[in-house]
This record gives C-alpha cells, structure tokens and sequence, in this order.
C-alpha cells in the first residue's frame, strides 16, 4: 500500500479573476482522518471537486494511491476508491433507503449490464447493502422512500452508500451540516472508527468534531493553505488565528 | 406477489386487449381486430419508449426515427422481394425477404444501429438541447425518406401481400393479431425485468441524481445510451409491425408528429408506468374511432384532453385509477 | 456555374437566415427568460399567416395584412401564455413539450376547421414585385430583398431593445437569475407575458413574409420551427447572438447545399444518381451541420449552459 493515499501537488484553478485554489498541496496517510477547514468562500468546494475529478485544475496534480489520476473523471476515480459524500445530499430521492444502498454496492462491484436477474434479489448485494446500513443505523427504515426521510437520516444514508463501495479513501464534504448535537456526536463517534478502514479526508464546519477527530487540520484562506498541522498546532498557529478565528468573532 | 390496485388494472387491461378482438371474431367483425391489432402495435412502440423517457427520464422526441426504421425494413425487404429485384449480390444474392422473423430481425438491428448513432450525438447533451437534437435527428430522416426516390420518397412504398410468419396466415386478422399481441407480451415482460434488474435500478437513479451514480463508479452515459438503443430496437420492430398492418411505409412514420403520438401513448397512460404505452394506446385508438366518427377535427379534443391530463392528472389514466405510485420494491 | 448565380443563392440564403432569425429569435428569449420550450411557436407562424391572408383578402392592403399578422400572433402568443403557458414555468420540460404539442394539435385542427384545408393564397403587393437591379449586374426580387431587409431591421431593433431599454434589462436579469429579478421589484408574470408576445408577433411576421411566397397552409409553421430549433441548438439557447449567427448558417447551408450539392455530385457521377444523391444529402446537410457543432461545442457556438 502506498504510503500516501491521496496527495495534490500545486493545484491552482481560477474563475475570470477569481482564484479559487492557489497552489494548494496536501496529503492524505492511511489511519488518518485530515480535516479540512476555511470560512465560506475559501475555495473548499472547488478543491473538493478537483479532488474528486468534478473540476480539471489549471495547473497541478491529483494523485490516488500513487497513481497520477488528474486527467480521469469522477466514475474512474470512484472506482479506484474514492468514496465520496456531498455536502447537499446527492441520493435517488425516489428509492427506498435500500435502493440507495444497493445502488452503491452495485457501483462497487461493478458490472451493472445485466438486464434480466433482479437486482434486490441480489444476495452479494443485498448483503453489502444492509451491512451499510446496518453501520449506520438505518435497517429499520431500510424500506422508506428516501424523499420520506429526515435530513438527519439522508446524511446517514450519503455515509452508508460510500461505505457500500468498500473504498481506499473517503472524501466527505460537511457530513454533519445540519445534524444538531445528538446527531454530530453519532457520527463523530462513527468516524473515529472508521478511519482505521480507510482515511478520511473530512471537511468540515463543524468545530467540536474537527478538534475531536482531526489527526492533522489544513486551514484554507482565499484558496490557500495557510498551516497544517495537530488541532494544537493549528490552536496555536497566529495567522489562523487572524485570518480564520477573527473572521468567526467577527461573525 | 401482492396484487396491488395497479398490477390488477394492468391485468385487466391485457386481458381486455386479447378479449375484445376474440369476441370481434367470434362476432366476424374484422375491423374491431385491426383496431385491436393497431392499438397492441401502437402499444409496443410505446413500451420501446417508455424505456428510454419513463425509466431512464430521456425526452427524446425523435422516436419516429426508428419507428420509421423499422417500417423501412419491412418495406424495402418485401418490395425487393415482391419484385424477384435482388437488394444485393454480393456477397451472396440476396431479393429481399417476405418471411416476418427476418423482417424483425432487420428491423430491430438497424433501428438499433440508428438509435446508437442518434443516442451517441445527442446523449452528449442534456435537457431542452437533447429534446431538440433527438426531433432535428428524427426530422432530417423524414426528409432523407422523402427525397430517397427509390423507394417511393414521399409517396411511400406499398406491399401487396401481407409478409409471411412460418405455420400462420397472416392474412387472417386475427392470427396477425395474435402475433402483435404474443409480441407486446414478451415487450411488457421484458420491460419490468429491465425495470428491476441491476442496469434498470443504475439507470432509473442516473434519472434522478447523476452526481450519485457518478460517485458510485457508474457512468451516466453508458447506461443511458444502452437504454437509448434498447428502447429504438423495439420501436423499430413495432414499426415493422406497423407497416406490415398497413402494407405500406411512407415518410409520415418518420414524422415528428409520429414521434409526439408514441410519446402521448406513453403520457395518456401514465409516465414511468410498465403498461401505461398500452392504456395510453387502447385509448388513443379508441378516440380516434369515437372522436373521429363525430369529427373531423377530433384532434382538437385529442389536444384539450392532453393539455388537461398534462396540467391537472400527472399520473395519466392508470395514475387516476390506480393511485400514486409506490416505489419500486 | 456563373458568379451571379452564386451571388443569388447566396441572396436567397440570407433570405432563408433572415426568417429563420426571425422564428428563432422568439424561441430563444422565450427559453432563455422561461425556461420554456414551446413546440407552438410554429403554429403562431401560421396564425400570423392566416391573419394576413385573411386581412390581405378583405381590404387588398399588404401593409395591414402585415400589421394583422403581428397583432394576431401576439394577441395569440398573448392568450396563450395567460391561459396555458404560465403554468408550465415550474414544470419540467416533458410536461412543456407535451402541453405545447396539445397546443399544436388545437391550433393546427382549429385553423383547418375555420379555413378548411385548402391553402390560402396571399399576393406579393405590386409595388414590391418584379426583379430589382443590384450593383454587380444582379437582377434580383424585389420582395425577397425586402425580407431581407426587414429581417436586418429587426435584429438591429432586439438588440438595442435588449441593450438600452429598460425592458431589455429585465429581460438580461432574467435570464441571469429569475429570483432576482423579482427581488428587483419587476412584476414578472406582466414582463413573462411581454416577452411572449413579442417572440409570438415576431414568429408572425415570419409567416406573413413566408407566406407571400409560399401558401398558407395548415401546417406550415411546423417544417420552419424545427429549422428553427437547429439554428439555436447551433446558436446556443438562449443568445439572440448565437440565434442570428445559427440562423445565418443555416440559411446558407441548406440554400446553397440544395443548389451545389447535385451539382458537385456530378462532377463524378452520371447526372440522373447526382441530382437524388445530391438532393438527398442536400436535405441531411444542416442536420450534419448540427451534428458536427455538437460534437466540438455541446452547448452551441454561443451557449453557456443548457
């Protein structure tokens, strides 16, 4: 195994005169769970969506278990192991939970051209899709329409779907926008875990979770990385301070 | 297997769709079983789009094209052969052919072809700009039809005799019937295990969330051009069916108002619905008989019923009926 | 082949653009304000048409045939949008094509059941028929080079509408961002059915131009509006632009493919094969067109996305 799961190297990518990523370099280890934090408009997204292969950048590379993938797309990206949440719930609103959750073993196991056997008979499928849900709380509304949900429950549901792929790496974008405390301190829990399946690169807005988790915190301001470092590191780190924390007191 | 309100609706409605042209013909009233026989054919090319515009959300408005496809093969295999002119000589002779499983076939695999070719331009794009591609694509094969003087260019292409089907008389309304009908059956049960399989789930979620299937290593555009060519195969053969009804294919088949009449079958019924093509084409037929016996301009009323099913009944007639859907399960 | 002739087909190609332009231009706002795409801008060709026929037939006066045109197509284009259209906004675009396709059944079999199916017949006015003497030494129609004009004449006129006016202001943040102009205080229902009309009355125009040189038909709306959808898929939806540069393209292509094409073909082939293969090939030539335009830029020449 690599020693790095994921690594940018110098990515830059700008709107008209607007530049969303200057330079931005950082890496992922295995065990991990880097955080990635910045206020609103510091280029979060748009890193997010290089990485993820949504967004070609204008310079610089992406690199997925060694390997040089910033000229594949999203698909192959998922397929090497990049298993992904969004920030706005991206599921088949007119599935049933268990739908949402085959549909993501089916992804992972590939080979979706079969066109006569019944999918949600499926035993290879149906059992990584309840085991999924089954880690994330969800068997028992296994059978409801996704639309039926609670937000709550559909962040749930975006975690349990990337587990079905059995990826390398996971690329959540703010799993806990939205949960109330309850709800992030559940997940925070569940994420401690499972970093040591797979690392995780979390964005977050979420502070208490970030401190909590983070193994390492990269702070993004105007497109850039300003530190990176321990939660104490980045506590400690003055231009955070000054560029992030002040913002927030502003606020 | 729970009979819910729909799945007893859809079998009343095949079993309709075979009994009422058994009674005509017990009642020797041929007419009623061309109805039927138009209605079942009508239907099929209905299911073929229902494939590609209810379960993979493509509006492809450009449907005539392989309905038409399919009508051409018919027409080309048998005028050749009708007239001993051999469509080819090399590399091996070939007149033509009056047999339906060759004229199926023929269809089908060209229509497939069309259809690959069509969906591989205009999948490219989405929204308003594929429904405009799909009809421009439809429209230039109309006029391709219309300006290819071999085959009759704007005046069509008439057959004499009905084409043969091994061990039947196809002469006879209702053994052509039956044929229709036995391959609307296969058309239905081979749409809802598509419906069900694993493509189908990959390709009903592409409909409702592209990031997702993205992100789940699946490719939007594979799975949606499949579909695209699943869908023109079958209305390319209910094209042949088509035309071999009327032993006659013309440019009109190509017609972008063809392409609209397939999509207000499979609207009339219901979107999204396994048997709303052959609720929305049953009633589409019988309008057509009903209005058009009081009316000249029945299509007005055929307008105002779909402007109002459009804005006031999403569901069509098995959605009025049968209530809103449930989720796949 | 003299350079005349060339210089005609070329005129005649114009011609073609011009109407196209003036079909597409209607469609194109209308998508890019709306949201909306409206298989019955056809059919508002056709009433513009028929109203000028009609009123052409009553006083013998081609200016007020012209004018009926416009008034009937956007009284139309009008009642269309208050008593259909507006509720379609917020629908998806199956819904609009399928309710819009009702439209064309209720106009097409509304006109033929009040002017049978017979084509009318509406006359080019004397003082615009016969050839008329360009430099070059080109004799060419008169009434065509009007449409011509008239086509130039409006596109000049949307563009400073949609640049200088105040209606074309909201019409620019409309196509921006249609919350934001509400936000802006524009009453949009009232600026949604404007714009309507005025796509309606342009359409119209069209079809009275047209309709001077072919016959008035039932029907005849239809062949054009799928022109038209070429020439702002090519164009890019929503650009006004990218509809008079489709609409250009277009008008040439199929104009002086219809003309070179057999010609051309036959170079290499006997002449009866080159006048249908050419021809054949000459009726595909802008869908070809179109098809290579995607296949470079997906969203059209001027597009941004769809």
């Amino acid at each position: 195994m690599a020693d790095v799961v994921l690594k940018t190297k110098g990515l830059s990518k700008s709107f008209g005169a607007l530049q969303a990523s200057r330079d931005v370099s950082l890496d992922l280890r295995p065990g991990e769970i880097h955080a990635l934090i910045g206020p609103n408009g510091a280029g979060k997204s748009t890193l997010i969506k290089q990485i993820a292969g949504n967004l070609t950048p204008d310079s610089g590379t992406v690199e997925l278990l060694g390997r040089d993938v910033t000229a594949l797309d999203t698909v192959a990206r998922a397929r090497m192991g990049l298993g992904r949440t969004f920030q706005i719930s991206a599921l088949a609103m007119e599935y049933t939970v268990l739908q949402n959750a085959v549909l993501g073993a089916l992804g992972g196991r590939g080979r979706p051209f079969h066109f006569f056997r019944n999918v949600m008979k499926d035993a290879e499928l149906l059992e990584r899709a309840w085991d999924a849900l089954e880690r994330v709380g969800l068997t028992e509304d296994a059978n409801r329409r996704t639309a039926d949900l609670s937000h709550g429950q559909r962040r749930q549901l975006e975690v349990a779907v990337a587990l079905t792929l059995k990826p390398r790496l996971f690329l959540m974008d703010e799993p806990m926008a939205g949960l109330g405390t309850a709800g992030s301190k559940a997940l925070t829990g569940f994420l401690d875990g499972l970093r040591q399946e797979a690392p995780i690169l979390l964005v977050e807005h979420d502070m208490d979770a970030v401190f909590a988790l983070a193994d390492r915190i990269s702070v993004l301001v105007y497109g850039q990385i300003i530190a990176t470092g321990t939660a104490d590191d980045i506590r400690a780190n003055a231009e955070v301070r000054r560029a992030y924390l002040g913002e927030e007191d502003a606020a | 297997m729970m009979l819910t309100r729909e799945s007893l609706l859809n079998w009343a409605m095949i079993a309709a769709l075979l009994i009422v042209p058994l009674a005509a013909w017990s009642l020797d009233e041929p007419f009623i079983i061309t109805l039927a026989t138009k209605a079942a054919i009508l239907a099929l090319a209905g299911v073929g789009l229902n494939i590609a515009l209810g379960l993979g959300g493509l509006i492809s408005l450009g449907h005539a094209a392989f309905f038409g496809i399919g009508g051409y093969a018919m027409g080309i295999l048998a005028a050749h052969a009708q007239n001993y002119d051999p469509l080819f000589e090399w590399p091996f002779l070939f007149e033509g052919s009056n047999q339906m499983p060759l004229i199926w076939l023929v269809a089908v695999v060209f229509s497939a072809l069309a259809a690959l070719v069509i969906g591989a331009l205009s999948l490219r794009t989405s929204g308003v700009y594929f429904i405009m591609i799909t009809l421009a694509f439809g429209q230039m094969l109309y006029y391709f039809a219309i300006s290819w003087s071999a085959y009759g260019g704007e005046d069509g292409l008439s057959i004499w005799v009905r084409n043969e089907f091994p061990g039947l008389n196809t002469l006879d309304p209702i053994q052509f019937f039956t044929i229709a009908y036995v391959i609307l059956c296969l058309a239905l049960v081979f749409a809802s295990r598509l419906a069900r399989s694993p493509f189908g789930l990959a390709l009903a979620a592409a409909r409702q969330n592209e990031d997702r299937v993205q992100a789940v290593g699946l490719t939007p555009f594979t799975l949606r051009l499949t579909a695209f060519v699943i869908s023109g195969a079958i209305t390319g053969l209910a094209g042949a069916l088509f035309a071999d009804l009327n032993r006659f294919v013309s440019p009109t088949m190509l017609s972008w108002h063809t392409s609209g009449e397939i999509m207000i079958f499979v609207i009339l019924g219901g979107v999204g619905r396994l048997y709303g093509p052959v609720a929305g084409a049953a009633l589409y037929i019988l309008l057509e008989h009903l209005l058009g016996g009081i009316s000249d301009y029945w299509q007005i009323f055929l307008g105002v019923l779909l402007l109002l099913i459009v804005l006031f009944a999403r569901g069509g007639l098995i959605g009025a009926i049968a209530g809103r859907e449930k989720a796949h399960g | 082949m003299t350079y005349i002739l060339v210089l005609e087909q070329i005129l005649n190609g114009l011609q073609l653009g011009m109407m196209l332009f003036l079909m597409a231009a209607g469609l194109t706002l209308v998508f890019g304000v709306m949201g909306l795409i409206n298989l019955a801008h056809g059919s508002l060709y056709m009433v513009g048409a028929f109203a000028a026929a009609a009123v052409a037939g009553w006083t013998g006066s081609f200016l007020l045939a012209l004018i009926a045109s416009l008034a009937a197509a956007a009284a139309a284009g009008a009642l269309m949008e208050l008593v259909v259209i507006r509720r379609l906004y917020r629908r998806d675009h199956l819904d609009q094509v399928l309710a819009t396709f009702a439209l064309i059944l209720i106009f097409s079999e509304g006109t033929r059941w009040l002017f049978g199916s017979f084509p009318l017949f509406l006359d080019v006015p004397s003082y615009l028929s016969g050839p008329v003497s360009l430099p070059g030494g080109i004799q060419y129609p008169l009434y065509r080079l009007t449409i011509i004009l008239i086509g130039l004449a409006v596109a000049a006129g949307l563009f400073l509408l949609i640049a200088r006016t105040r209606i074309g202001i909201q019409i620019r943040a409309g196509e921006a961002d249609r919350e934001m102009i509400a936000a802006l205080g524009v009453d949009i229902s009232k600026l949604y059915t404007v714009v309507f009309a005025l796509g309606a009355a342009l359409a119209g125009l069209a079809g009275a131009l047209v309709g001077a040189i072919q016959s008035v038909q039932v029907g005849m709306g239809e062949p054009v509006l799928i022109l038209a959808f070429v020439v702002i898929v090519i164009g890019g939806i929503g650009s006004i632009k990218g509809a008079l540069a489709g609409a250009l393209l277009v008008g040439m292509t199929d104009t002086l493919g219809g003309v070179f094409l057999p010609q051309l073909f036959a170079v290499f082939m006997d002449p009866a094969s080159a006048a249908s293969a050419g021809a054949s090939l000459a009726s595909m030539l802008i869908y070809i067109l179109m098809a290579a335009i995607l296949l470079v830029r997906p969203s059209g020449l001027y597009g941004g996305n769809a």
